[in-house]
């Protein structure tokens, strides 16, 4: 067993760091989400540039050959910035089922652009109706010679008002909550019949309502085979849901940094409020938490670089410990912090704010709990 | 003992549900019912309407133009406005500095300021957080020094709930700084907003609403006729009035209300292959809400009979204050849980009238559940944080 990073690894680290700490305080963050876009594109090209965007990439893709613990560095960091670039959206969710799935043609179409900062992308796994489960989808595409015709509503699209490209999951057979018979299509934005409602997010993101009204795309449009996508699918989202559970602990551990600090300069009664025992039990547990989720963060990555037999209950079981890790630190910080905690000027707010979306994100504490009980 | 109401108080719960049916103005229904933010005027409106039916004193003794209702009149009141979901009465005037006038102000505050309280004329707001005075409020700096027939006030209040609206402002001040204990030296001055060196600034809170402001006195002139009671006695008089918020805090039958819809939200839930009632664990969680609240309703009956046998709320109302805003808190949360990926979307212009069909998101009110998630993480800060609550607990209760 080694925690150790490799060279590369441990190169990764510093500039990502050096990156948050030096070029990315909390006014510039706030000033990027509130933009038009909601976030940087001269960011999102520096990352690109410095090669973050390509780390799970093959070798042969023109990556690193990197995996979850390369995402893991990089997502922690991003949750300390409290990062609104869409690292999620385009590289781990978008990326990621193309870097999975798509020919070759499809690859230097689709994926390379994402991965060189071009084309913005989205993958739109969430209906209505679907809550947690990805393998609810009602969205149906209909064969019409060589061509497909697909009908239906995705909701909270991360992305999706920006994104050229929409990978969409569709039903192409079977009930809809069967795993069976979910085809993946990679659809232009600009296409007729598709229509975007784009807004922000409360975490600061941007998301979007997508209808699909007799959206017709040819035969190439197809990523994988059709009405096998699901184990795809999964994997991303597991791949997903691994990631912003380690830029959730980059946000708890900064909550808990700011916090400590907070209660050491805030003077009532005479004294600073962290010599009250009260105060300092709760931040043990704060700190507490963090570092049983770091532990667990730690070893579901691992467990899934490795592709261990419990890598899957490693998933459910990081973000569980998350869902409510991540309630207790948040909520505690506010409270800790008084009434500053819950102004908008503040980034103990939308820290806050961020671990609350994450927690309803990929299925909450209880839709894991009840796969590791099950 | 017994559980059941008399003949009279059914009686009374009827008037009060045909007022709040028929008397309550349409469009103010219809913006509650939409889940659409009130304006200003829509409180007024409303508290003016349940002036007309001479309603608006809740706890007020009659003789100063209140109901005189019984502790379990007011428990049915408020019971019945929860359910009728109408808009909260704005507390700072009727709930809070009213009282304070007509126990401890004179016979010409009291002709000057109760109706106007009454009435809903008057908008006011509470002057007591400072920046450094927060959980600490004894430690408040804002200086009235008397010159002649007024005070001259220095200084900044924060955290004013709505003093944008506000014509007037109630405050802690300092006229003494030379005393043994920090708690002396302390009066209770009521400020006119419009005097010249009074400036409001706004504070955005978490969910990006403005909400609560900072009030700055520059050399404030306020003529000493403003002071109530007496001088450096106003430690003790915001020391009752706070009894009160805190006793209004609870806020039990709104949470009440509020878990009730949302057991019926769940039955019909479109988010999920089932509807979300058939989710063991949401449903438990739900349910042990749900029997702390009806602990806490009947905790909150003892407090209303103890108070209405001429008790001013004591001690027990700081058990009141944290138990029903961890409750509300716990209900919020619940909310969110309920609206899954629809918590996510930041649409607030969708609950103001005339948005677009087409940009609404989600499912009726389900986009402002962690709004009001995230907002109401205030309830365990104002008022005196429940850290605060447990200290006079321990204190006064325990006698730790």
């Amino acid at each position: 067993m080694d925690f150790s990073l490799t060279e590369i690894q441990s190169m990764l680290a510093d500039s990502v760091e050096k990156f948050i700490s030096n070029d990315y305080d909390f006014e510039t963050r706030q000033k990027y989400a509130s933009s038009e876009a909601g976030y940087s594109e001269e960011v999102w090209q520096t990352f690109a540039d410095l090669g973050w965007t390509a780390v799970s990439l093959s070798e042969d893709d023109g990556g690193f050959d990197g995996g979850p613990v390369e995402t893991m560095i990089l997502m922690q960091q991003f949750g300390r910035g409290l990062v609104v670039e869409p690292y999620l959206a385009n590289i781990i969710l978008a990326a990621g089922i193309l870097r999975r799935s798509a020919t070759e043609l499809q690859k230097t179409k689709w994926l390379h652009p994402v991965v060189s900062g071009e084309l913005q992308a989205a993958l739109a796994f969430v209906e209505p109706q679907s809550r947690y489960d990805i393998a609810n989808i009602k969205t149906t595409a209909k064969a019409d010679g060589d061509d497909w015709v697909l009908n239906g509503a995705k909701g909270v699209v991360l992305n999706g008002g920006n994104a050229g490209l929409l990978i969409i999951p569709a039903r192409t057979a079977g009930d809809s909550t069967s795993p069976d018979g979910i085809t993946l299509f990679a659809v232009g934005r600009m296409s007729d019949g598709v229509s975007v409602n784009a807004y922000p997010t409360v975490d600061g993101l941007q998301a979007a309502e997508i209808s699909l009204d007799n959206v017709k795309v040819g035969g190439d449009a197809v990523l994988g085979e059709v009405g096998n996508a699901y184990a795809t699918l999964e994997a991303t989202i597991d791949e997903a849901t691994l990631a912003i559970c380690a830029e959730a602990v980059g946000i708890m551990q900064s909550l808990t940094d700011k916090t400590v600090e907070y209660s050491r300069n805030r003077i009532q009664f005479g004294v600073p409020i962290g010599s009250f025992q009260a105060l300092q039990h709760r931040m043990v547990d704060m700190l507490t938490a963090c570092e049983q989720s770091y532990s667990l963060m730690l070893w579901a990555t691992l467990e899934n670089a490795d592709g261990g037999d419990d890598a899957k209950r490693a998933v459910s079981a990081l973000k569980y410990q998350i869902g409510t890790a991540g309630k207790l630190v948040g909520e505690e910080a506010v409270q800790i912090h008084g009434a500053m905690g819950v102004t908008w000027d503040l980034d103990v707010a939308h820290m806050f704010k961020r671990l609350t979306a994450i927690g309803q994100s990929f299925g909450n504490a209880d839709w894991h709990l009840d796969k590791l009980a099950s | 003992m017994h559980l059941t109401f008399t003949e009279q108080e059914l009686e009374f719960r009827d008037e009060v549900r045909a007022f709040l049916r028929d008397e309550l103005p349409d469009d103010i229904a219809q913006k509650q019912a939409q889940g659409i933010q009130l304006e200003r005027n829509d409180f007024v409106r409303f508290q003016k309407a349940l002036h007309a039916k001479g309603w608006a004193g809740v706890n007020w003794p009659v003789e100063y133009g209140g109901t005189g209702w019984s502790s379990i009149q007011q428990y049915i009141f408020a019971t019945e406005m929860a359910n009728a979901d109408t808009p909260f009465i704005i507390p700072f005037g009727l709930g809070m500095v009213g009282p304070v006038i007509y126990t401890f102000g004179n016979d010409a505050q009291k002709k000057r300021f109760l109706p106007d309280i009454l009435e809903s004329n008057v908008w006011w707001c509470q002057g007591y957080s400072e920046p450094n005075a927060g959980s600490d409020l004894a430690s408040l700096k804002t200086k009235a020094d008397l010159n002649g027939d007024h005070y001259i006030v220095n200084g900044t209040k924060t955290w004013t709930t709505l003093g944008q609206y506000a014509d007037w402002i109630f405050c802690l001040v300092r006229t003494n700084s030379d005393v043994a204990r920090r708690q002396e030296g302390i009066s209770f001055l009521l400020i006119d907003m419009s005097t010249p060196g009074v400036t409001v600034t706004p504070i955005i809170t978490i969910e990006g609403d403005h909400e609560v402001n900072e009030i700055h006195f520059d050399n404030v002139k306020v003529p000493v006729d403003n002071l109530v009671g007496e001088e450096g006695e106003g430690w003790k008089y915001g020391k009752v009035l706070l009894q009160h918020e805190r006793a209004g805090t609870a806020g039990v039958a709104r949470t009440n209300y509020r878990l009730q819809r949302l057991r019926e939200q769940a039955g019909r839930s479109i988010r999920g292959a089932a509807p979300l009632v058939e989710d063991r664990n949401f449903m438990r969680k739900l349910a042990a809400t749900e029997v702390e609240v009806k602990a806490l309703e009947f905790t909150e009956l003892r407090t209303l009979a103890a108070v209405s046998s001429g008790n001013a709320p004591g001690p027990e109302s700081s058990i009141l204050k944290m138990k029903g805003t961890e409750l509300q808190q716990a209900t919020d949360a619940l909310y969110v849980e309920a609206a899954g990926y629809y918590a996510l979307p930041y649409v607030p212009d969708q609950y103001v009238l005339n948005f677009p069909d087409d940009k609404r998101v989600g499912d009726g009110a389900e986009t402002t559940t962690s709004l009001r998630y995230f907002n109401f993480r205030k309830a365990s800060i104002y008022g005196g944080s429940n850290e605060i609550q447990k200290n006079i607990i321990a204190k006064h209760v325990l006698g730790l």
